[in-house]
């Protein structure tokens, strides 16, 4: 990438930090030390054992199936293999494409909510003569450090008719539309602090001199913002994006905890809670490893897609 | 980072008014549900559904709550906030030590195959592991280790993410320069690790714990899938089950507001704490290069 946020390292650091990073190491390999693959080794053998293996495991049983064997001696079951039927099954259940549908809804509120908030909220606390954005920052931030969880008991007893200070009693916060939002909001609420700071920390790597430039030819400070420090910021926001996404994959903790008080949210709303209740409400264990599989994909395949839109969007702007 | 203040050229003393607004209005609803959790806290049974909301009550309403709250089956809440404990500290520890090793080796040295590793590891941030969190409880099955504190810490001691935080933050502040001159020295590569990496990735640790901490305080799937026995329940799942156990009936709801504040103080605490120390610019430190 050739942007022009790789020089804030550059006006930063000093010389020979730069040199650093930007030719690659001169001299890492000294002599042969066994430390390097010690130090690696827990990393590796436990990343095997956490990620590969049980991905390894549940492929082969997204393959397997249980079939009754009614023999002289009583029934029993037995692990048959099946071919691709738990997929097709999976992915022919009308209730795996509706969960994924209510997952782009809440992502389609949600995300570009977190990013326009983190961003603006970036941006105001980078503004000249901002006052006490030490305390607006870390309240902003606040929210991160509460569990989804607890976030969404909080939220919960805010939006419900009988606890609720913001009109739960007038709004139906578990509506059938408005669960969106209101899921929707518990996340950007527990998140929005966090890629503030990301998206800030980008901003003040920015070189000094751009706004310098831009300020004798008279630009406004809302010009500099949304002309100079946006554009400029953009790897930073695709990674906020990227994670926001993969997020919403993963949304889970908010819609579940909320179950008890919202009956407009099923136990399969989402596609984490379709699997989960795929392997053990249904306790069916090969088709809830065979969704497994096809969440995993997806969030590989948004990732790819993410990657991509921030590139062109990218290249559109040079 | 004082350097960065870009000229003030014309500046006065005015306050810029929209941007404090702003980030007024933000900090509100960043702090309100909080402050409301506080003060709903202090409501007994009775005064949560009927009193004024953002008015805390003084009726001796937060104690009866506490007690309560503590009292409550045994005071098998104490016992969830005792198991968060273990697995925060424990997995957070583990995995600081783990990331650290692995990301300083693979900064600091090349070695058959470090660069497919580090690879791999860059895969492994991309695909969140709570994904596979079925797979694993499917697979640790197979060996009867579910329902154990070991199930749920093993999946959490190795972060990918970590280790790319450490890998970068070692690349950038172990100078070879130092490495070198404790080598003539006579240091071994062992006590260089320690005296000289470690100390030198501090701000690093620090962050990676603080992020680890925080991400297995709040997890929740995890638990939820691994543990039957509730004894095992970290708070998240505790506070979940005393929800599912109210079925949408008003007694148990100022326990369970309680116990939400009580077990959103540790972290709130800890990270306001170590505010100083750690680096969360670190983050985006990634996306420079």
């Amino acid at each position: 990438m050739t942007t022009a946020t790789e020089k804030p390292s550059t006006v930063l650091d000093s010389d020979r930090r730069t040199s650093n990073r930007l030719l690659p190491p001169k001299r890492k390999k000294l002599r042969s030390s066994a430390l390097p693959v010690f130090l690696v080794m827990p990393a590796v053998v436990l990343m095997a054992i956490i990620t590969v293996a049980p991905a390894i495991y549940a492929f082969v049983l997204s393959f397997m199936g249980r079939k009754v064997t009614g023999g002289l001696l009583g029934g029993g079951t037995q692990e048959i293999f099946v071919g691709l039927n738990n997929y097709v099954a999976a992915l022919t259940d009308s209730e795996f494409w509706a969960s994924i549908t209510r997952m782009l809804t809440v992502a389609v509120v949600g995300v570009p909510a977190t990013l326009i908030l983190a961003t603006v909220f970036a941006l105001c606390l980078d503004a000249k003569r901002a006052r006490l954005t030490g305390f607006t920052r870390i309240a902003i931030f606040i929210p991160y450090a509460v569990p989804g969880v607890v976030a969404s008991l909080l939220w919960g007893f805010l939006y419900m008719p009988a606890t609720s200070p913001i009109g739960g009693g007038v709004i139906d916060y578990f509506g059938s539309t408005t669960i969106f939002f209101s899921v929707a909001n518990i996340a950007v609420w527990g998140v929005v602090g966090f890629n503030m700071i990301i998206l800030y920390t980008a901003i003040r790597g920015l070189p000094a001199e751009l706004y310098d430039a831009a300020q004798l030819d008279g630009a406004s400070e809302l010009q500099i913002a949304l002309k100079i420090k946006l554009p400029l910021i953009r790897p930073a926001l695709v990674m906020c994006g990227l994670f926001s996404v993969l997020g919403a994959l993963q949304l889970f903790n908010e819609p579940t905890t909320l179950r008890p008080l919202a009956n407009a949210i099923t136990s399969s709303w989402v596609p984490l809670m379709k699997v989960y209740s795929d392997a053990f409400v249904t306790n069916n264990i090969y088709q809830g490893a065979a969704s497994a599989l096809l969440l995993v994909a997806l969030t590989v395949g948004a990732t790819v897609v993410v990657n991509a839109v921030g590139r062109r969007l990218g290249k559109a702007n040079k | 980072m004082s350097t960065l203040q870009y000229s003030s050229v014309g500046a006065s003393k005015r306050i810029n008014l929209i941007p404090t607004l702003v980030l007024f209005v933000g900090a509100a609803y960043c702090i309100l549900p909080v402050l409301w959790i506080l003060i709903a806290s202090t409501k007994s049974k009775s005064e949560l559904f009927n009193t004024a909301a953002y008015l805390p009550s003084f009726n001796g309403g937060l104690w009866e709550n506490l007690t309560g709250l503590f009292a409550y089956r045994d005071g098998i809440f104490l016992r969830w906030a005792g198991n968060s404990v273990i697995y925060a500290v424990g997995g957070g520890l583990l995995s600081t030590v783990i990331a650290a090793s692995a990301g300083y080796a693979l900064a600091k040295y090349s070695f058959r195959g470090s660069k497919l590793t580090f690879r791999l590891i860059v895969a492994g941030v991309l695909l969140p592991s709570i994904m596979l969190a079925i797979p694993q409880y499917l697979l640790l099955a197979q060996f009867g280790l579910t329902n154990s504190y070991f199930s749920v810490l093993l999946p959490l001691v190795v972060s990918p993410f970590a280790i790319y935080l450490c890998k970068i933050y070692a690349e950038s502040s172990v100078p070879d320069e130092i490495m070198e001159a404790a080598r003539i020295d006579g240091g071994s590569e062992f006590r260089i690790f320690v005296s000289v990496g470690l100390r030198m990735m501090t701000p690093a640790l620090v962050t990676v714990f603080l992020l680890q901490f925080i991400g297995i305080w709040n997890n929740f799937l995890l638990p939820f899938i691994m543990l039957s026995d509730d004894k095992l329940y970290p708070l998240t799942l505790g506070l979940y089950g005393m929800l599912r156990v109210s079925g949408g009936q008003a007694a148990l709801y100022s326990l369970v507001i309680t116990g939400a504040l009580v077990s959103i103080i540790p972290v709130v605490a800890l990270f306001l704490s170590l505010q100083r120390y750690w680096r969360i610019d670190m983050l985006s430190g990634g996306v420079k290069s």
